[in-house]
């Protein structure tokens, strides 16, 4: 089959097909949880959804809904594949990272199907440049069951308020402490590493605290390896809801406006540390 | 302090906290004693007039990094408390910042001995006194990599400034910088004519950028090559002491320069690699807490004897630490320590006449 450098006209024969102004819009939202090679995407009505797990005990979520982009079909109910997160990032941001004012990647997306690959057009400047990435059997996702009834202990923070926190997080130690308490300290991150503990306490009447509802003490610990790639989301967020159930499961959502000042979500779900030692608290 | 050595010593004393530093050989050492009123609030003792100020010192790394970045923390944070807690093994930094948030650091401390070097500005024989961006300015024309630099009085008051370049080197491989400084840049100029002495540039860096920040006279006391150069910054609330090794001329007549102002390079210490390795081996056998005759210059345990200003000084304010001057004043010559030297294979060393300028705690 001759290979055409023309985007298709119509999407119908697509199982997914999309079209964005501003590639930037998808790039920077994927690289907010980039911290594996692959990740699995899935497509519904609603939009799209990338997925990335390490160590069955983390799992980040870029949603990219569909009134972001400018065309968005999906033909059945949901498409699903598995792909290489590295490549298509660097297929997004072929024309360069740095964004010049007033010059924005146009992309065209399109999924034949299963077993077919990704098919990318992006355009810069009456550039086009063409893209295929092949896609896989999409793995199992965890469930982390997570629902708004269960949660025991729920913040919302102003982003801003943890940037440098996280940014400066002491990673000689192995774990992050989060607390959360309706009694002082409120909420407290702590980290136990080769120069000693550090504790870094936001109280409750912080105006960087938009909510708080906190009806019981919990302390838990999550592995900073895990945490720290939330970094990335972090900075490109204006707020975060932190929030655990009985479990000890953590959720953090972080809310990203991006330059047409679309609200786009991120969340990062994660396990809490099953090795526990006595804490210094 | 952290251009000097790896660990902090902390020491709360009445006239203030002293924060100190000593590198590995013991041929620098540095405090910065900040007074009382520097202070919001300062409490040196916690039990009682009874109880002895406790000292402690800490990796440097783990205090550095508590204040990594300096405009955001300008930004942010409002005010820093530091609290000593002995029972819990633990120095306890909280930075209170804005928006509420406060961030407490519990570092890990290790007890030591005091930490004091024994110097004594005015039985120097040269001082200098000129504004840091003076010095700083001389200081930039040699490279980030320039180890030792000469520091000599020629003549017309001028002072120079001048690469040091060691013995090995070939002379038509090797570049020689050299600048003069007039009289008048300095404050006040009170030299032995013909005086210099060779110390370590990079330790000395630290303390300008430090001295030029804060806009601040520095004062050089010195005397013959061998014998150490202190470096004193005063304020009313902070008082900074730099203490560095000199190179010392084994030869008895050090060349003055001639009379055209053109100086010769001065004969760098033929043996100095030779001192280097017996002081090294006085060093491994030591090693087991063996007798030192005290030492002249730096002495862990004997205090700092009581100083006057010198008159040449220009309105500085000393505070005293009272002291004992210490006892036989020193018969073996000071050998200076630089890291980089080149040990040559050499002729049985003199028998050893280091000294060390800090004794180890353990030692004692």
């Amino acid at each position: 089959m001759p290979f055409s450098a023309q985007p298709p006209a119509s999407g119908e024969r697509y199982a997914l097909s999309a079209s964005l102004d501003n590639a930037r819009h998808l790039s920077s939202l994927l690289r907010a949880v980039h911290f594996q090679d692959y990740a699995t995407c899935l497509a519904t009505a609603s939009g799209l959804r990338v997925t990335v797990e390490d160590a069955k005990c983390i799992q980040a979520n870029a949603f990219i809904q569909a009134e972001i982009f400018q065309e968005f079909s999906v033909r059945e109910e949901s498409v699903m594949f598995r792909i290489s997160l590295s490549v298509l990032l660097d297929c997004l941001t072929i024309f360069g990272t740095s964004s010049l004012p007033g010059t924005s990647t146009a992309l065209r997306m399109c999924y034949h199907g299963y077993g077919y690959p990704l098919m990318l057009f992006l355009e810069e400047g009456g550039v086009v440049t063409v893209c295929k990435i092949n896609t896989q059997e999409p793995d199992e996702l965890l469930d982390f069951d997570f629902c708004s009834t269960k949660v025991v202990n729920k913040i919302i923070l102003q982003s801003e308020g943890l940037r440098e926190a996280f940014a400066e997080l002491d990673m000689t130690s192995e774990v992050l402490q989060i607390t959360m308490s309706p009694d002082k300290p409120y909420f407290r991150l702590s980290t136990f590493g080769n120069a000693g503990s550090a504790h870094l306490d936001y109280p409750r009447d912080s105006d960087l605290m938009e909510a708080f509802h906190c009806n019981q003490t919990q302390t838990n610990r999550y592995k900073i390896s895990l945490l720290k790639p939330s970094t990335k989301a972090l900075a490109l967020s204006c707020k975060v809801s932190i929030r655990t159930d009985a479990q000890g499961f953590l959720s953090l959502q972080y809310m990203i406006r991006n330059e047409d000042g679309q609200i786009c979500f991120v969340e990062y779900y994660c396990c809490p540390d099953e090795n526990i030692t006595d804490a210094e608290l | 302090l952290s251009r000097i050595g790896d660990e902090l010593y902390l020491e709360p004393t009445e006239s203030g906290l002293s924060l100190r530093a000593v590198n590995s050989s013991r041929s620098g050492f540095a405090s910065f004693l900040f007074a009382p009123l520097f202070f919001q609030l300062y409490e040196p003792g916690g039990a009682g007039p009874e109880a002895e100020l406790f000292r402690c010192k800490v990796h440097m790394k783990s205090f550095l990094g508590i204040f990594r970045s300096l405009p955001s923390l300008e930004k942010s944070v409002g005010k820093c408390l530091i609290l000593l807690k002995p029972h819990a093994s633990r120095l306890v930094l909280q930075l209170h910042c804005k928006h509420g948030v406060t961030k407490t650091h519990n570092l890990a401390f290790q007890e030591c001995e005091r930490l004091q070097a024994v110097f004594d500005t005015q039985s120097c024989a040269s001082h200098l006194c000129a504004p840091a961006r003076v010095l700083a300015e001389a200081v930039v024309h040699f490279p980030l990599t320039l180890a030792e630099v000469t520091l000599g009085a020629g003549p017309g008051g001028k002072i120079s400034l001048r690469n040091y370049v060691e013995d090995e080197a070939e002379p038509s491989k090797t570049m020689v910088t050299e600048l003069w400084l007039a009289e008048d840049e300095f404050q006040s100029v009170a030299v032995a004519p013909g005086s210099h002495i060779t110390f370590c540039l990079k330790e000395f860096r630290g303390l300008l950028s430090f001295a030029e920040a804060s806009n601040l006279p520095l004062t050089i006391h010195f005397d013959e090559p061998g014998r150490p150069v202190i470096f004193t910054l005063d304020d009313t609330v902070l008082e900074v002491h730099l203490v560095l090794a000199t190179l010392s001329d084994l030869d008895s007549n050090s060349r003055a320069p001639s009379t055209n102002g053109v100086s010769h390079l001065p004969a760098p210490a033929d043996d100095f690699a030779d001192d280097l390795e017996s002081y090294m081996a006085a060093m491994e056998t030591s090693e087991g807490g063996s007798e030192r005759a005290p030492s002249p210059t730096f002495s862990l345990h004997a205090r700092r004897p009581a100083q006057s200003t010198p008159e040449e000084e220009e309105a500085e304010e000393e505070e005293e630490e009272e002291g004992a001057v210490p006892g036989t004043p020193p018969h073996k010559k000071f050998r200076s320590l630089f890291f980089g030297s080149v040990m040559t294979p050499g002729r049985p060393g003199l028998a050893p006449t280091q000294e060390v300028l800090a004794e180890d705690s353990e030692g004692e």
